[in-house]
């Protein structure tokens, strides 16, 4: 049984008709049409569906409809207001950071949440930052670097 | 001419040249993460004489572009780029040529650069004569080679065509793939490899909207929305009894169930019966005895064995498939698999339809390490689409699934002894590996080898998993000859005859476990004989391109400097497929609680760089990947059941565990490109382990290397 459902996504407020129990990985890529936040998973241990909620990072495989009624929920799609990339996405680019790609969503959603919290931070706290988000292909260093890099050129513009 | 091309010789199956300017290439080979797109890219636009921006590749397709096969085996730069160079060759002769008619001059005089030909003050275009030059021709095999102008894209760091897309998280991945009428599907796998299904409850679905798709004991459902699917195939699940049986073998005891048999034997170095004379005559790398070598009597002998676990691919996306059966009779389906044309073949092979009719598409998937369950899938996707005509039906799969139905890399076992001098020089060496076959791969052994296929109401044979033949790199003796000057070697493969548990291809192969044993023991023989391991390989090693690299990765290592307490360093190194990459790792390892890999150094000769950017990342991904399987990785089950089904129960390497990474190239540019993308997987485990006993002064033999085995093998010494 679908109910509606109303809250933000991207800065915009929807109204989607969901079923309760439906996750909200699911909305946001069937029923918005928002394909950059992935399924890995679907057990939260991933990291590739992670969106931000209300500010904090959580994965959105995890998070059933009921519970992201009114909620804030920014996605891969939404980080840089006007449509551009967000610095972490800019930065990854410049490092190459990615190989098959399937995995970076999630950490560019976890990057750029630590970065708002700290705007510069040394290579320790983005490996903590991103311990919960799996990459296979191995570009981990990379990945790292790339925050790193993007938190440096904030700071000396 | 280039194999590949020669099988695909029309050159408008390569490329197509637009009005516009722009160019589109067509490979046989796919894009699975590892950047093999851009480097063609860059290939191609030099060879044309075309700015990189206006090459576009196009999506491997069975219909409309070459078939070249698997993408598989780190052979793609060589394959395809050779055949991608002559092609693009032959088609910017015959533009230079209709551009030379036109203006009446000579071909010679004309040069193409950026996309325009000029002669003098006369110039046109790519885009200006698209129109004039057919490209339905064959190619010619007594044509120029290569127009031998002046790298522009190629040897440079060119960005990935793929990561904008992926950065920015656009739709791109085969997941994301919705075609008009789509309906999603899912599948009830079995509970355990030998189960068949008895008994589906289907009243338990009243209500759902959803089909049921039934045959033997393949089972799924199909339907428009994919949260109503999803939670019918859990509903399904748990209406469906099955009859199981104990089929999978002891998780302690692999060692002893590789070796029982039956086996195939592989006889790949066998020594003269007399004792006399050494091997050499067999020796693919053509070495001879060491001056005096043979005379030198034995002074001591060493044996050792080793073993890894069966592993998974892992990849961080589940495996996804879309089929569409058409009014027509044809049939089309999408995948991420390694070889679409093998899919094709497979398919209508289980079904009994002509592969004609079907066309298969590659769209991308997650980075993919071998033969994973892409194809698997693909057909699932088929079974599917079957019961709704006309409608794409779009497959994916759980993450339990893939991480227990996706075929595994085989368990392996190795056992090495070795008679030296009394100085320590290799004098003799006999070596045995045992493993379950490394390919099952669509269409191997006659049969579609793909997962569902076994499973249905008539079903295929499931056999055991094959070797690929030596021209292809082999299997279970993949790199099982040492690189290294030895007297008198005997190599001997011994692939296991059954397959309780489902083996095929991972980045590899065998090579993996080889190289980790060969290089454990040259260390294990090093340290016996009070050498330096690095001097000791370096001592029986005549391959120059082998010296450089060792001593690049020793150097940039800091090899030899001391050490901190419970700290080590460890060398690791091999040609892949003794005819690839060459490959050192010097890893540094820390043990107290954890084992802890804080650097890794890696040389690497790949012969002429395409894109140096892009070995460094294959070599880094590869190392780190191999770091995880060294340290953490092992495919749990029980008598009955695959039990590591989640990322908690199959852990992999993470962000505060992996090590820092260096990769030197050392360059060979007048050599030919080979891949870089299997290369550090042995180098990495044997560099791991071998630095972990220069820390604790412990000997870990069997994958993975835990803090737990270190404790086991502390207690098991008397």
């Amino acid at each position: 049984m679908t109910r509606a459902f109303e809250l933000t996504v991207n800065g915009e407020p929807v109204r989607v008709e969901a079923d309760p129990d439906a996750t909200l990985l699911h909305v946001l890529r069937n029923v918005l049409d928002l394909k950059g936040t992935r399924f890995g998973c679907g057990l939260g241990l991933c990291g590739a569906c992670f969106v931000r909620m209300d500010g904090n990072v959580v994965p959105s495989c995890d998070v059933p409809m009921w519970s992201a009624a009114g909620r804030t929920v920014v996605t891969v799609e939404g980080l840089s207001a006007g449509g551009g990339l967000h610095r972490v996405q800019r930065a990854l680019l410049d490092e190459q950071a990615a190989q098959c790609g399937f995995c970076i969503s999630g950490i560019i959603m976890s990057a750029a949440t630590l970065l708002d919290a700290d705007p510069a931070p040394g290579e320790r706290a983005v490996i903590e930052a991103l311990d919960r988000n799996l990459c296979r292909c191995g570009v981990q260093r990379r990945v790292v670097r790339a925050i790193v890099n993007a938190g440096a050129a904030e700071e000396t513009p | 001419m280039p194999k590949d091309l020669a099988a695909n010789p029309i050159l408008s199956r390569w490329v197509t040249v637009h009005p516009d300017g722009g160019v589109d290439v067509r490979v046989g080979k796919v894009e699975l993460g590892q950047g093999i797109l851009t480097a063609l890219a860059q290939i191609a636009a030099d060879e044309l004489g075309v700015e990189l921006e206006r090459v576009r590749m196009r999506p491997a397709n069975t219909a409309s572009g070459p078939d070249e096969g698997l993408t598989s085996g780190s052979m793609s730069i060589m394959h395809s780029g050779g055949a991608v160079r002559v092609a693009c060759a032959q088609v910017r002769a015959r533009f230079t040529a209709e551009a030379a008619r036109r203006w009446d001059v000579g071909a010679a005089r004309v040069t193409v650069r950026r996309g325009l030909l000029e002669c003098g003050e006369r110039v046109t275009s790519y885009g200006a004569l698209a129109g004039a030059v057919d490209l339905d021709v064959p190619a010619d095999p007594l044509a120029p080679f290569t127009h031998g102008g002046k790298a522009v894209a190629v040897g440079t760091s060119a960005p990935r065509l793929d990561l904008p897309d992926k950065i920015a998280g656009r739709p791109r991945f085969i997941h994301d793939l919705r075609l008009p009428g789509q309906w999603f599907g899912r599948v009830v796998r079995p509970p355990s490899p030998g189960a068949a299904l008895r008994h589906v409850d289907e009243g338990r679905l009243a209500g759902m909207d959803v089909l049921l798709v039934r045959d033997g004991s393949f089972v799924g459902v199909t339907g428009a929305d994919e949260a109503e699917v999803s939670r019918a195939a859990e509903v399904l699940r748990a209406a469906a009894s099955w009859d199981e049986h104990d089929t999978l073998p002891d998780e302690d005891g692999l060692r002893d169930f590789l070796r029982s048999g039956p086996h195939e034997t592989l006889p790949v170095l066998t020594p003269p019966l007399d004792g006399s004379g050494p091997d050499g005559s067999e020796a693919p790398d053509g070495s001879e005895v060491p001056a005096g070598g043979a005379a030198r009597p034995v002074a001591r002998g060493l044996r050792a064995s080793y073993g890894r676990p069966f592993l998974a691919h892992a990849s961080m996306a589940p495996s996804c498939g879309v089929a569409r059966w058409n009014d027509d009779g044809t049939l089309s389906v999408w995948s991420h698999s390694q070889g679409i044309n093998g899919l094709r073949n497979a398919i209508g092979l289980a079904l009994g339809l002509d592969a004609d009719r079907i066309e298969v598409e590659h769209a991308e998937g997650a980075g993919c390490y071998g033969h994973n369950a892409a194809d698997d899938a693909a057909f699932d996707a088929v079974l599917l689409a079957r019961a709704v005509p006309g409608r794409p039906v779009h497959v994916q799969w759980s993450r339990r699934d893939e991480l227990a139905w996706s075929p595994f890399g085989s368990a392996m076992s190795v056992e090495v002894a070795a008679e030296v001098s009394e100085s320590g020089a290799v004098l003799t060496w006999d070596y045995d590996v045992w493993s379950q076959g490394h390919t099952s791969r669509p269409g191997f052994a006659g049969v579609p080898g793909l997962l569902a296929a076994g499973h249905l109401e008539r079903p295929w044979p499931q056999p055991p998993a094959v070797d690929p033949p030596p021209a292809a790199g082999s299997g279970t003796v993949r790199n099982a000859v040492p690189i290294y000057d030895f007297p008198r070697r005997r190599v001997t493969g011994h692939r296991l005859l059954r397959a309780p548990l489902r083996s095929s291809a991972l980045r590899a192969l065998g090579a993996f476990m080889n190289v980790f044993a060969i290089e454990s023991f040259m260390d294990e023989l090093a340290l016996s004989a009070g050498a330096d391991p690095l001097e000791y390989r370096l001592a029986h090693l005549g391959d120059a391109r082998g010296r450089r690299v060792l001593t690049a990765a020793a150097d940039a290592s800091g090899w030899g400097a001391p050490m901190p307490e419970g700290s080590g360093r460890g060398i690791g190194f091999a040609r892949y497929k003794d005819k690839g990459a060459y490959c050192a790792v010097v890893a540094e390892v820390e043990a107290e609680q954890e084992i802890r890999v804080p650097r890794l150094t890696i040389a690497v000769d790949v012969g002429l760089v395409v894109n140096p950017d892009g070995v460094r990342n294959q070599i880094e991904g590869g190392a780190t990947q191999a770091a995880s399987w060294t340290l953490k990785e092992r495919v749990r089950f029980d008598r009955r059941r695959v039990t590591s089904d989640d990322w908690e129960s199959y852990p992999i390497l993470r962000f505060s565990e992996t090590p820092e990474i260096s990769v030197i190239l050392v360059e060979a540019p007048g050599l030919p490109s080979v891949g870089a993308g299997e290369a550090a997987q042995g180098p990495t485990a044997a560099a791991i382990a071998n630095a972990l006993a220069a820390a604790l002064d412990i000997r870990l033999r069997d994958l993975p290397l835990t803090p737990d085995s270190i404790i086991a093998t502390i207690n098991a010494t008397p």
